[in-house]
């Protein structure tokens, strides 16, 4: 079957089963390699992506589930909050081994545009959901916060 | 050292330990045919990357690349390698880059592991300290060299400093501008190394060179390898260990869209398919009948049954000093307790995945390899040819806390089988997922500790008396000979064996138990479980003594400089002897692994609706790993050591039900979550000594310092790991 979907900005046709999750659409199909595979099961977050802004598993989603939402990926996350976050992720060298990292821009860029000033709190309900095992947590928090202060400029 | 490797191997490979060590002697420079190496050998090299040494390359737009012979899983070795070229080239930073060197014995062998490559045990920069360092030192030596010959000066008159190389004429020249001369020059024999006083890189902050790519999901890692005309395989394994199949169909499986094969493997059923959806769909819809006849078929409820009755009888003596029933016996009182320890998977981030190419003669490989020579040389014995027709490209791993350190190197086997009974040229990516490697073994497997400490009044220790039950994880496989010595697997003991402690009376007793169940190094290894029961033991021992944790350790501990140091430091800098914030209580514990000192302070508050009961607040971290390469990145493996120690004794556990493991995935093997982790702050002693690792060593004391932080609320010693399986307990 053939689909077309609307990723950073394009549109893409992808030629694969419907039940076919979006994470094996990208990865496979288009070549969108920097949304990772972690558990399949929506569990780690290592997949997020948006879908209409909203961060989403991408895991779990099925291509012919979407209907007309524009998706971002990692490689084309990009805003003002994204910058600030990656820019604080740099100085804080948040990454260890790094594969979980697509997921937890994608979801700390996504709370930071919709919340400019993140609580400890806030943080934790935005950031639960991803797992990272070499738990680069403590510097998580700690760049969210310092990338609050860099998109306040 | 290799012998045990064949025990392993599938059937229709067994080589001999001669031929292994033939294959692996012979590797040589041969090895490097076709890669990156020979690409800059044969490169014009007028215009091209000059190599200057096997470690160092330096091209013509003066970029100067580091190879790595250590994986890197996120512990930072690749920066760290690389700072300690950059130190002695004098280079610039920037100008720095690195990659993963090919599979070489003779050129990348881990120094303390004698002739082969591999990363593990917190040894990469404490191997290659010496060696990283002479290699920028020879490079910089040929560079000044080159110059002195073009400009007409003495050497001597030139001066390097960031990445330039001048006069006192007013002659400049950047490293890329003479790497061709430099190349040419004979390679000194003993470059004189830099005095630490005056390091500018070493020690300081210098940020990790993967960060960058790291944010922006670049493809660096194994899964993310797309070759021409891929083909990509799941694997269908026995749900029991040891178990074979006896029949299967696959009909469904070769109906699904994009399943192009289905071959039985020595591993299981292999589903081939054009992308990875399908070879899930693939393996989902197989149908196969397994025999049981060979398998492991007890669970863990009848392994522990096993393990609590052997506890109550006399095990191997690993350690005995004085009289220590006797000495018990005579004490006025004792304190007797029993651990338990679950298995615990690794669970790396990157589910496994290799690719491999083979064409009947000669295969490439794409995988996060730690063990290279085992992989490299488990390949050429599947595949039947020889080594230096095979090529191991080594790519960032995500995470691997031991697991991708095989001394059977079954996943890069797997593959071989694949490739080798297919019989296809396409290149073959093998997929795990998760639920394969939450199930798959090669676990920390399940330890017992029953200990008894006589004490006198006042709280003296008489004599000390531990008795361990667990399984080796060393024997029968190619590090027995290093590691077994007169049938005790030293990783099973070690911590207990090696105590700081100066105890009078000590006897020390193990059990090997067997199981079919693979077992395989987990962060720290036997600290993991050891460090526990020694450091909840000692802070009991103090409390029923009515004495200071802190105090009460550093008096048994006469001579130990380093362990006290790293001690009084935690304590110090945690506010130790005064007033805690309200709601919170704190907790020590001291150990040394891998030849580095931690020391932690645990503060915690009690949290009864949690499913543990308390929440780790702050971890104040204390550690001596000699001369510290790279402060910050000391400081982030203290915190994700004491994150993975701390997440997995509150809660995870594999168990088995009839050889069947009970868990697949994260929903049932909880990680650590970002609402757990305590604030952590390092604290790094200053030394002279040679670094250690650091890798491994800030997990031992997590689990013990947060349980005596409990047990200082509530008077609740934790012996039965993890926290959750008592529940919120008495908070």
């Amino acid at each position: 079957m053939s689909f077309n979907l609307k990723i950073n900005g394009e549109t893409r046709r992808v030629d694969a089963d419907g039940d076919t999750p979006l994470l094996w659409a990208l990865r496979d199909e288009l070549g969108l390699t920097g949304t990772k595979f972690g558990c399949g099961v929506a569990s780690c977050g290592a997949c997020t992506v948006y879908l209409d802004g909203l961060p989403t598993r991408s895991c779990v989603t099925p291509i012919d589930s979407i209907d007309g939402e524009e998706i971002t990926t990692i490689d084309g996350l990009s805003g003002k909050a994204s910058a600030a976050i990656r820019q604080a992720w740099t100085e804080m060298q948040v990454p260890q081994c790094g594969y979980c990292q697509s997921g937890q821009i994608m979801a700390a860029s996504a709370l930071l545009a919709e919340t400019p000033k993140p609580t400890d709190e806030d943080i934790d309900g935005a950031m639960e959901g991803n797992v990272c095992r070499c738990a680069t947590y403590h510097r998580i928090r700690a760049a969210i916060h310092r990338a609050a202060e860099i998109q306040e400029g | 050292m290799f012998q045990g490797l064949t025990k392993r191997l599938p059937p229709e490979v067994k080589p001999t330990r001669r031929q292994f060590l033939v294959a692996m002697g012979g590797a040589g420079a041969g090895l490097v045919i076709g890669s990156r190496l020979d690409a800059i050998k044969v490169a014009d090299a007028a215009t091209g990357p000059a190599m200057i040494n096997p470690f160092v390359i330096i091209a013509p737009d003066n970029s100067v690349t580091v190879l790595s012979k250590h994986l890197d899983k996120g512990q930072g070795a690749a920066t760290g390698l690389t700072t300690l070229v950059a130190e002695e080239l004098d280079a610039d930073w920037d100008q720095m880059k690195v990659e993963f060197a090919p599979s070489n014995p003779q050129l990348y062998n881990n120094l303390h592991w004698g002739p082969y490559q591999g990363t593990g045990g917190s040894s990469a920069i404490a191997n290659s300290f010496m060696q990283y360092r002479e290699a920028g030192a020879t490079a910089k030596a040929m560079l000044v060299a080159a110059a002195a010959q073009a400009w007409g000066v003495p050497a001597a008159e030139i001066s390097v400093a960031k990445g330039v190389l001048s006069h006192a004429s007013g002659k400049r020249a950047s490293f890329g501008d003479l790497a061709d001369a430099a190349s040419k020059i004979a390679v000194p024999e003993k470059p004189s190394l830099k005095d630490p006083k005056d390091f500018t890189l070493i020690g300081k902050h210098v940020p990790r060179l993967d960060i960058p790519d790291k944010t922006v999901g670049a493809p660096i890692y194994a899964l993310d390898t797309k070759r021409e005309n891929m083909l990509v395989a799941t694997i269908a394994r026995p749900p029991r260990f040891g178990a074979t199949v006896k029949s299967f169909d696959d009909k469904e499986a070769r109906a699904v869209n994009g399943v192009v094969d289905v071959i039985q493997i020595p591993a299981g059923i292999a589903v081939l398919a054009t992308s990875t959806w399908p070879a899930i769909k693939g393996r989902d819809a197989l149908s196969v009948d397994w025999n049981f006849s060979t398998s492991e078929n007890r669970g863990s409820d009848e392994l522990w049954t096993e393990y609590r009755a052997l506890a109550e009888t006399p095990g191997q003596v690993f350690r005995d000093e004085g009289d220590a029933d006797g000495s018990i016996s005579r004490s006025s009182d004792y304190i007797e307790r029993v651990f338990e320890f679950p298995f615990l998977a690794h669970a790396p981030m990157e589910p496994h995945d290799v690719t491999i190419e083979f064409d009947g003669k000669t295969a490439e490989i794409w995988t996060g390899s730690q063990l290279q020579s085992v992989d490299h040389y488990v390949a050429s014995q599947i595949l039947g040819i020889e080594m230096p027709n095979i090529q191991i490209h080594t790519l960032w791993a995500g995470g691997s806390f031991g697991r991708r350190a095989i001394y059977d190197s079954h996943i890069v086997g797997e593959a071989a089988q694949i490739a080798k009974i297919s019989g296809r040229k396409e290149p073959i990516k093998v997929q795990w997922t998760r639920e394969d490697d939450v199930r798959g073994g090669y676990y920390r497997p399940m330890y017992l500790h029953k200990v008894r400490v006589g004490f006198n009044e006042g709280g003296e220790i008489a004599g000390w008396h531990h008795r361990i039950v667990g399984q080796s994880i060393i024997t029968g496989t190619p590090f027995e000979q290093a590691l077994v010595h007169d049938g005790i697997d030293h990783t099973s003991v070690e911590g207990v064996l090696d105590s700081p402690y100066e105890i009078p009376n000590f006897r020390g007793e193990l059990h090997t138990v067997k199981s079919g169940i693979p077992g395989l190094w987990w962060r720290s290894v036997g600290h993991t479980h050891t460090a526990y029961v020694m450091e909840t033991m000692m802070d009991e021992l103090a409390a029923a003594a009515g004495r200071d944790p802190v105090e009460f350790r550093l008096a048994y501990m006469k001579d130990k400089p380093r362990h006290a140091g790293v001690l009084k430091l935690a304590a110090e800098k945690a506010g130790w002897g005064t007033p805690v914030a309200e709601g919170r209580f704190r907790g020590v514990a001291l150990h040394k692994s891998f030849n580095s000192y931690v020391a932690q302070v645990a503060e915690i508050s009690l949290d009864p609706d949690s499913d543990h009961g308390f929440k780790a607040e702050r971890i104040i971290c204390a550690v001596d790993c000699g001369i510290p390469v790279n402060p910050d990145n000391i400081a982030a493996q203290m915190e994700g050591g004491i994150g993975y120690g701390l997440g997995h004794a509150i809660r995870n556990e594999i168990t088995l039900t009839e050889g069947e493991v009970d868990q697949s995935n994260f929903h049932d093997y909880e990680p650590m979550r970002i609402t757990d982790m305590p604030v952590v702050e390092t604290h790094i002693v200053p030394s002279a000594e040679a670094p250690t690792g650091v890798g491994e060593p800030g997990t031992p004391p997590a689990a013990p310092a947060v349980a005596n932080a409990l047990a200082a609320a509530t008077g609740n010693r934790r012996t039965i790991l993890p926290f959750a399986k008592e529940g919120a307990g008495d908070a």
